[in-house]
C-alpha cells in the first residue's frame, strides 16, 4: 500500500532525529519527516485518472467536479511548505548560535544551560 | 500510474536514508535536496501543480541556506550515535510507531478514491463545483486558500513573520551601547 | 572556506549574468502572482520565485550587490507593507453592515470570467502575499548566508559555573 511508503519516510526521519548526536543532522532529519506528511497528506487527497483543480474556458462546473482531485489537502500543503521553510530557519539561526557558543554540534557536549 | 509514484517514493526512501545515516554533513544536506526534488516530481504526478512550485522553490531556498550554514564549521565533524541503549530505544520506537501506523492505514480506502466520492457533504465537493460561480476564480486552490479558508492564509502569514522576527531577534550582533561594560556576554533586552 | 565568499561575489562572468537574468526572473515571478487565480500559482508561489530571483542576485554579486538592490531595512518595510495590505483588505468586508471579515467584496460578472481583472479580492490578496512572502524569505536569506562561515568561537566559558 502507498501510504505505508510515505509513512516509511516518517519514520526514517523520526529514526534520524532520536539517533543523531548532531544537532545538524537532527535538523535534517526533521525536515525528511516534514517531507514525508507532505506527501502523505497530498497522496490522501488523490482521486484516480483525475486532473489538477484549475478550469480552463472549455470545462463544465460539473464534469469538473466529478474529475478533478481534491484541493483542500493541496491549500493546506501549500501553506504548510512555506511555514515549514520559516521554521527551518529560526533551527538554523539556534544551531548557529550553539555553535558560537559551545564550539562544537555535539548534543552530547552541550551540557550547561545560560541563565 | 501508481507504480511510477511508487518507485519515486522508494527513491525519496533511499535518499532519506542516507540523510540520517552518512557521516558527512554535506552529503546529508544534499540528500536533503534530493528528497525535496523528488518530491516535487511526484506532486506534479499526483496533479497538485501549485504545490510542486513552491516546493521547488523553498527547497532551492534552504539548500542555500543549510549549505551556507553548514560550510566551515565542521571543524570536528561530531557524527555518530548515541549508546547502546539509546539505540536500542530508538529502534523500539520506530518499529512500534511503524506497526502501529500499518494497522491504521490498512483500513483506509484503497489509493485513488479520496474523501470526497464517498462522502457527499464533503467541503470540497463544494469547492469544485461552485468556485468558479461563487468566487470567479478558475484556480480552485487559489479560491480555496484566499476565499473559502482564507483565516487559515491569515495564520500562515503571521507563522511566517514571527519565525523571521525570531530569527532576527536570535542573530543579533553586538549591542551597539554595551550594557554595564562587559561586552563577552550576549546582549539581551 | 578561505575567506567569506558572501562578500566577494563570484567574478564579473557569473556576475553579469545574474546581472541579464535578474528582471527575468523578476517579471515571471510578478506574473505568476498576478495570474495566480487564473493558472497555477497566486502569494506563495510567486513570492518564492521573487525571493529565489534576489537570492541569485546576492550569490553572484556579493553581499553590497544585494544589499544594493534591496537593503535589510527595505525588506523589513515590504514585508510590512504586505502585511498591512492584507490585513486592511481583510477588514474592508466589515464595513458592510452584513459583511464579516475577509469577505470577498468587490463582485465579478460573469463576462469578467478567465480575464486578469476578475476574482474580487483574491488578486489583491495575492499582490499582498507575493510582496509578504518574498521580502520575508530574501530577508532570512540575508541573516542566515551572511553570518560568517568561519567559526566564531566565543570563549566557551566552558566547565566552570
Amino acid at each position: 500500500m502507498i501510504y505505508s511508503l510515505s509513512l516509511l519516510l516518517i519514520l526514517v526521519g523520526l529514526y534520524g532525529v532520536v539517533v543523531n548526536r548532531n544537532v545538524m543532522k537532527i535538523v535534517l532529519s526533521l525536515l525528511v519527516m516534514e517531507h514525508g506528511v507532505h506527501l502523505l497528506l497530498i497522496l490522501i487527497g488523490y482521486r484516480a485518472e483525475g486532473r489538477p483543480p484549475i478550469m480552463d474556458a472549455t470545462t463544465a462546473a460539473t464534469e469538473f467536479a466529478a474529475n478533478a482531485v481534491d484541493p483542500l489537502p493541496q491549500a493546506m500543503v501549500l501553506t504548510s511548505i512555506v511555514i515549514g521553510l520559516g521554521v527551518l530557519a529560526l533551527l538554523v539561526a539556534l544551531c548557529v548560535r550553539l555553535y558560537q557558543r559551545y564550539g562544537t554540534f555535539d548534543v552530547t557536549r552541550m551540557r550547561r544551560l545560560r541563565g | 500510474m501508481i507504480e511510477v509514484i511508487a518507485i519515486l517514493i522508494l527513491l525519496a526512501i533511499a535518499a532519506a536514508i542516507i540523510v540520517v545515516e552518512t557521516t558527512n554533513l554535506l552529503f546529508s544536506v544534499i540528500s536533503v535536496g534530493a528528497v525535496g526534488f523528488l518530491l516535487a516530481i511526484i506532486f506534479l504526478l499526483l496533479g497538485a501543480p501549485d504545490v510542486a512550485i513552491v516546493q521547488i522553490g523553498v527547497e532551492v531556498i534552504s539548500l542555500v541556506i543549510l549549505v551556507r550554514a553548514t560550510m566551515g564549521r565542521d571543524v570536528e565533524p561530531a557524527v555518530g550515535r548515541r549508546d547502546f541503549v539509546g539505540m536500542v530505544v530508538a529502534v523500539t520506537l520506530v518499529v512500534a510507531i511503524g506497526l502501529f501506523g500499518m494497522q491504521i492505514f490498512a483500513d483506509f480506502p484503497e489509493f485513488g478514491s479520496s474523501v470526497m466520492e464517498r462522502v457527499a457533504q464533503a467541503p470540497s465537493n463544494t469547492y469544485l463545483r461552485e468556485g468558479l460561480a461563487s468566487t470567479g476564480t478558475p484556480n480552485t486552490v487559489t479560491a480555496v486558500l484566499l476565499d473559502y479558508r482564507a483565516y487559515d492564509t491569515l495564520g500562515e502569514v503571521t507563522v511566517l513573520f514571527c519565525a523571521v522576527m525570531g530569527v532576527l531577534a536570535i542573530l543579533r550582533r553586538k549591542a551597539r551601547v554595551p550594557l554595564g561594560g562587559d561586552d563577552a556576554t550576549e546582549d539581551r533586552k | 572556506m578561505n575567506g567569506n565568499p558572501s562578500n566577494n561575489g563570484m567574478g564579473e562572468i557569473v556576475e553579469t549574468v545574474a546581472r541579464w537574468l535578474r528582471g527575468f526572473i523578476l517579471v515571471y515571478g510578478i506574473s505568476v502572482v498576478l495570474y495566480g487565480h487564473l493558472s497555477p500559482g497566486g502569494g506563495f508561489e510567486g513570492g518564492v520565485v521573487i525571493a529565489c530571483g534576489f537570492i541569485l542576485l546576492t550569490l553572484a554579486g556579493g553581499e553590497q550587490q544585494g544589499q544594493r538592490f534591496f537593503s535589510r531595512r527595505m525588506a523589513l518595510g515590504f514585508g510590512s507593507a504586505g502585511l498591512l495590505i492584507f490585513l486592511v483588505l481583510a477588514l474592508i468586508g466589515m464595513g458592510r453592515a452584513d459583511g464579516a471579515f475577509l469577505q470577498n467584496v468587490i463582485g465579478t460578472s460573469d463576462q469578467a470570467w478567465f480575464t486578469l481583472f476578475s476574482g474580487g479580492l483574491i488578486p489583491l490578496l495575492n499582490i499582498g502575499i507575493g510582496l509578504l512572502v518574498a521580502s520575508l524569505l530574501f530577508l532570512v536569506f540575508t541573516l542566515l548566508a551572511t553570518v560568517g562561515t568561519a567559526p566564531e568561537k566565543e570563549d566557551p566559558e566552558g566547565d566552570d559555573s
